[in-house]
């Protein structure tokens, strides 16, 4: 969300800031969310692992990069070739916000997978999610429009969502490996206790 | 004690009727109208028609015509307008950002009928209400084009367009767009300007963001005129490329251009004293640009 508030601000030195520009952000960010959900919840029907988990959030920090680096460079020839603002912006939007959000999107029902121990859980654990979630969202739709973007430019809170994501992924991999090694020695017990 | 009551309730009535009344006198609604970006709301006192924007919020009238006397300006904000033409007084491309009630566009073609003039508007029921109630018309000089300022000027620069005098008065809801105070706009409206042009803004002397324009501005032209009016909150912003002529030149100036100003209302002789280089602000405000313009936040400080 924070990202997706900052979307208006990038866009409107090349597009304006008329309704349309919104209009193209907040459509694009829905339909990556929900090719992201879609491939998500197919990954996490496999054997669903706190690596792969993790790959979604750095993946997501990495190509929330382009964002900050190249806005410019990928503004520039959509603003030259489409004169029509509100395709222009739509374009810009599929072309800087589609990869990083859709990515996101596969978090939420990876997360359900990796959650839910039993079939009786599953609607309690979804439902916390959706709550830790949309709670996050909104923390950071005020946080953004109210304070961050009176204290920082555009491109620092951009790195900080990137920070955040990446450490978010750095946690989930030792967490995972130390968990891994955990039930490395429980079968290795196991296999000397059967020796 | 019940009475003392009844007696509450009639004086709530009466007053009730009263402003009821009162408004009913100061101001007929003449036209309303919902567009994409706000309500316009046309009124009508007398021979004097105003155009105000979202009236639910109380916002001010946005523009006047005096119905009778079609020419004369109203406001001081459009009458400080023209002070441009003490830096510019022959325009030949003049462009205007943000419509309203066309006032200021259809002076300057009324002034100068040769003049090409591009003005910008970003909503077109402005356009509709301009042509309908306050008597706007596109001529083979002046066309009007529906679009947001920022990229127009933007395109303009690319095209390698020039402008002799452009006025910058692009309003939404409280305030000029985010995106038309940075500092990388204001390279951008400079990269359009011929070199004997003039940019006239029309911003707020009041709040704090008003120090942060100041500094942005300073930053994008180096000195400026600040034109102030005692009976305006409106500063007009007067820059130029390069250095800005001496004083002596303005009232000069002032004198000759002044008898074609008169029948719009334009004191342009009073002008040059009121326009002023001094620093009054505080220097040391962050620069807004588009990675930093928390515009309307700082509005509220």
């Amino acid at each position: 969300m924070a990202i997706e508030m900052l979307g208006a601000r990038i866009l409107s030195p090349y597009f304006g800031g008329s309704l349309s520009v919104w209009g193209s952000i907040i459509t694009i960010f829905m339909l990556a969310l929900a090719l992201g959900y879609l491939i998500g919840g197919r990954l996490s029907t496999g054997k669903p692992n706190p690596i792969n988990y993790a790959i979604f959030f750095l993946g997501a920090a990495i190509f929330s990069l382009p964002v900050i680096l190249f806005a410019d460079v990928v503004m520039e020839p959509i603003f030259l070739t489409i004169e029509d603002p509100r395709y222009g912006s739509l374009f810009a939007s599929i072309f800087l916000f589609f990869i990083p959000t859709s990515i996101l999107g596969m978090i939420s029902p990876y997360s359900v997978r990796l959650m839910v121990e039993s079939e009786e859980h599953s609607g309690h654990m979804a439902g916390l999610l959706y709550f830790v979630s949309t709670l996050g969202s909104a923390a950071g739709t005020l946080g953004t429009s109210f304070y961050f973007v009176l204290w920082f430019e555009v491109n620092q809170i951009l790195w900080g969502a990137v920070a955040a994501l990446t450490l978010a992924g750095c946690v989930i991999l030792s967490a995972g490996y130390t968990q891994k090694l955990k039930r490395a020695n429980e079968t290795a017990n196991y296999g000397k206790k059967r020796a | 004690m019940e009475r003392s009551v009844h007696r509450i309730f009639y004086h709530i009535v009466i007053l009730v009727i009263l402003s009821l009344l009162s408004v009913g006198l100061w101001a007929e609604t003449i036209h309303e109208q919902r567009s994409k970006y706000r309500d316009i709301t046309v009124t009508q006192v007398g021979e004097r028609r105003c155009l105000l924007f979202n009236v639910h919020r109380g916002d001010r009238n946005q523009t006047c015509m005096m119905v009778n006397n079609r020419d004369l300006l109203v406001f001081d904000y459009t009458r400080m307008s023209f002070a441009g033409l003490l830096l510019q007084p022959v325009p030949e491309n003049i462009l205007v950002i943000g419509l309203g009630g066309g006032s200021i566009p259809m002076t300057f073609a009324d002034m100068f009928p040769n003049a090409k003039i591009d003005i910008i508007e970003i909503d077109e029921a402005v356009v509709q209400v301009a042509q309908e109630y306050f008597y706007y018309t596109d001529t083979e000089n002046m066309t009007v084009h529906i679009d947001d300022g920022r990229p127009f000027i933007k395109r303009a620069g690319i095209r390698g367009q020039k402008y002799d005098y452009i006025v910058l008065d692009a309003f939404s809801g409280d305030y000029i767009p985010e995106h038309m105070l940075t500092r990388e706009f204001l390279d951008e409206v400079k990269a359009i300007m011929n070199t004997d042009g003039v940019l006239v803004a029309n911003t707020f002397s009041t709040s704090r963001l008003y120090d942060h324009e100041s500094v942005t501005y300073q930053r994008a032209f180096g000195e400026f005129y600040n034109f102030k009016l005692p009976t305006s909150g409106n500063r007009i912003i007067i820059a130029k490329q390069g250095n800005l002529p001496p004083r002596g030149d303005l009232v000069e100036e002032s004198r000759r251009v002044a008898p074609s100003l008169e029948k719009y209302g334009v004191p342009l002789t009073d002008y040059p004293r009121r326009l002023t280089t001094r620093v009054d602000w505080d220097m040391s405000r962050r620069e807004l640009t588009d990675q930093y313009s928390p515009g309307n936040l700082l509005r509220n400080d």
